[in-house]
């Protein structure tokens, strides 16, 4: 076989520009944010898509994203993306946000967002604490975690709450489509989350509503884990907390089946 | 004596404040102050104190406002974006007249801007911020020690007059170590009896409130509040005076940058240059009358600030045309260099011309721009 019959058949997106990567080793948001762009390449997105970028470890995606992105202001993303996505119906609106900025400051935001039927896609990256700002609680820490603002564990007893599970917390809103937990801690399960992923911006080129996945991801640092531990950690300790599968689908609540 | 301990500003003002008798801390995570939650996360849970972390700086401030309304020493702290989704509580505290401490450790802006130090919050902080005719006693630490001091004392300013005090630090004094001196302190909090909750023990219904709608009683109140700022206007300034006596020009600074301004004080005496410093530590109530004495005798001020000039502002009006005001600024994280102010100063002493340097170096007359 000569090299011009040769088909890449694998490699990085072209949307990925030669820049390094800003994440940790081991942790989640590069590979999540690999397959997002590969779904807009795949659909060819690119040229009319805006990346919303959140406060937390990914406001970083700029430096090294070919896509236009607008960052906003913590945990306001889903309101920017309103402002954007009703203003340009034909502009595809991609939503990345940590579980801080969702579900702790802009819980208010999403919530309303889901309820109106945004056209909308949210990618919410889940890893149990607040990456950005050094290992803080976060709102989907699990009980017993420790944070430097839960020095002893989190615990409910004391007042700390319990981790928020944000799909089922949704699931209720008849404004939203189309909702799934995935995660990315093994190869089937990054294609899982890409299957997902797919079906979330279908929702969206469908002018269906408002579509969201969470995806469960490693933060190795911020958990004083070695990477590989750290994807146990999500395997063992994560999944339990917060069950993979699809939530709704078509605007039906389904029983998640991993 | 207290004992001496090494420790960075935002856990001493953690720590002060513990000891002043705070009560009730609510906060969010934001860069550089996250030691001063951390550190109330670890110590006020053991102490039988609250400490929550918040979902949001709008709902901590507003934690803060039924702490204080309940009658709790309570306090909360940030960094710049989460002060400004604090400036609506603050307004209702003020109009509320609940006592609270409110910690900005202050980086660059606007908007995300970055985490480097900052002094850009200075109008925000003295001159309204949200709405309403309002103040707020405002403390401008340069040192750990002071930072922990300030803090304790803030408590019963905030205490005596009912109103918010707020502690206006940047990213180095939050997170700078230095040696400090933490002393024991009884607090003595006043009676509250306007506080709601607790056993009524047959007294009238009290009410925490910012709303009336009948006429002249909103109007009413802020004369009240007005006496207030007159009273704290009176008791309430804090200054430091370095060399000003036979000055030919006094720097004004405040916080870090007066740190730097007392290192080109020293070089510049060595030089045999008569350089005076004048360092406001309220920066609300701001000390126009010290600094407008001070204008009878100096006739050249130099301001050094780390933003595009705000507390200038104030050194003019102070003046009112008695002296020259120059000025220094870097905005958006940067911070003033000892070799940039000296070069001023000769530029100013010698030429006796108005200049301010940019941080490229180059000298703009700054009264034109
Ligand atoms: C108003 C405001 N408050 C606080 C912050 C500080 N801050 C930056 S990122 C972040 C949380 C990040 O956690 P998460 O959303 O879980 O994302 P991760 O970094 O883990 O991906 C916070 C609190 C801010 N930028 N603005
Ligand atoms: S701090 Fe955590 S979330 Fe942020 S880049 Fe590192 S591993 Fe990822």
């Amino acid at each position: 076989m000569s090299d011009t019959d040769m088909q890449k058949i694998a490699g990085r997106s072209s949307l990925w520009n030669d820049r390094p990567s800003p994440y940790c080793p081991g942790c989640g948001h590069g590979v999540v944010h690999r397959v997002i762009c590969e779904l807009i390449e795949e659909y060819k997105l690119a040229d009319n898509c805006v990346f919303m970028a959140p406060v937390g470890c990914s406001i970083l995606a700029y430096t090294f994203l070919d896509l236009d992105v607008c960052q906003s202001a913590h945990g306001r993303t889903p309101a920017v993306a309103t402002g954007i996505k009703r203003s340009r119906p034909d502009t595809f609106v991609l939503a990345y946000q940590g579980d801080g900025d969702l579900a702790s400051i802009g819980t208010a935001e999403i919530v309303h967002a889901a309820n109106r039927g945004e056209n909308i896609t949210t990618v919410f990256v889940n890893n149990a604490i607040y990456g950005m700002t050094g290992g803080q609680m976060a709102p989907t820490t699990l009980p017993g975690q420790k944070a430097t603002t839960c020095p002893g564990g989190r615990d409910a007893a004391s007042g700390m709450g319990h981790p928020i599970r944000i799909c089922e917390l949704l699931q209720s809103l008849d404004g939203v489509t189309y909702l799934a937990r995935s995660s990315v801690h093994t190869p089937a399960n990054v294609i899982k989350t890409k299957q997902a992923i797919k079906k979330a911006f279908d929702v969206q080129l469908n002018r269906k509503g408002f579509s969201l996945v969470e995806v469960l991801s490693s933060c190795p640092v911020n958990w004083g884990m070695q990477p590989v531990e750290s994807l146990d950690f999500v395997a063992n300790n994560m999944a339990p907390q917060y069950p993979l599968g699809e939530y709704k689908v078509d605007g039906v609540c389904v029983a998640p089946k991993a | 004596m207290g004992e001496r301990v090494l420790m960075k500003g935002n856990e001493a003002i953690a720590e002060a404040a513990i000891r002043a008798g705070v009560q009730s801390y609510f906060g969010y995570p934001i860069t550089p102050q996250n030691e001063l939650i951390a550190y109330m996360a670890l110590h006020m849970p053991r102490k039988g104190r609250t400490f929550i972390q918040a979902e949001s700086e709008v709902a901590a401030i507003n934690m803060v406002y039924g702490a204080a309304a309940a009658g709790m020493r309570s306090m909360t702290s940030s960094s710049s974006p989460g002060i400004s989704l604090k400036q609506e509580g603050i307004s209702y505290l003020v109009g509320a007249q609940l006592p609270a401490v409110i910690v900005n450790i202050m980086r660059g802006g606007p908007g995300l801007g970055n985490i480097a130090p900052s002094q850009a919050d200075y109008f925000q902080s003295c001159k309204g911020g949200g709405h309403g005719d309002y103040h707020l006693v405002v403390y401008a630490p340069s040192t750990v020690q002071e930072a922990a001091d300030l803090t304790a004392k803030s408590f019963d300013v905030a205490d005596r007059y009912r109103n918010p005090v707020l502690i206006l630090g940047d990213a180095i004094i939050g997170q700078m170590m230095e040696p400090v001196t933490l002393s024991e302190i009884q607090p003595d909090p006043p009676p509250k009896p306007w506080a709601v909750g607790g056993a009524r023990n047959g007294r009238k219904p009290n009410l925490i409130n910012s709303l009336s709608l009948e006429e002249g009683v909103i109007e009413e109140w802020n004369w009240l509040f007005k006496a207030k700022y007159e009273a704290i206007k009176q008791n309430e300034p804090m200054l430091e005076m370095l060399r000003c006596e036979d000055a030919d020009l006094i720097l004004i600074a405040y916080g870090t940058t007066s740190r730097i301004c007392k290192e080109v004080l020293r070089q510049a005496r060595a030089k045999g240059l008569k350089i005076g410093l004048i360092r406001p530590i309220t920066l609300w109530p701001f000390p126009y009358q010290a600094i407008a004495r001070a204008a009878r005798k100096t006739r050249e001020f130099l301001v050094v600030e780390m933003s595009l000039g705000q507390m200038v502002e104030d050194v003019q009006l102070a003046v009112l045309g008695d002296a020259a005001v120059h000025f220094h600024g870097r905005p958006g994280g940067g911070i003033p260099r000892e070799q940039d102010i000296m070069e001023i100063i000769a530029h100013v002493l010698a030429n006796k011309r108005a200049g301010a340097i940019t941080t490229r170096g180059t000298v703009i007359d700054w009264k034109a721009s």
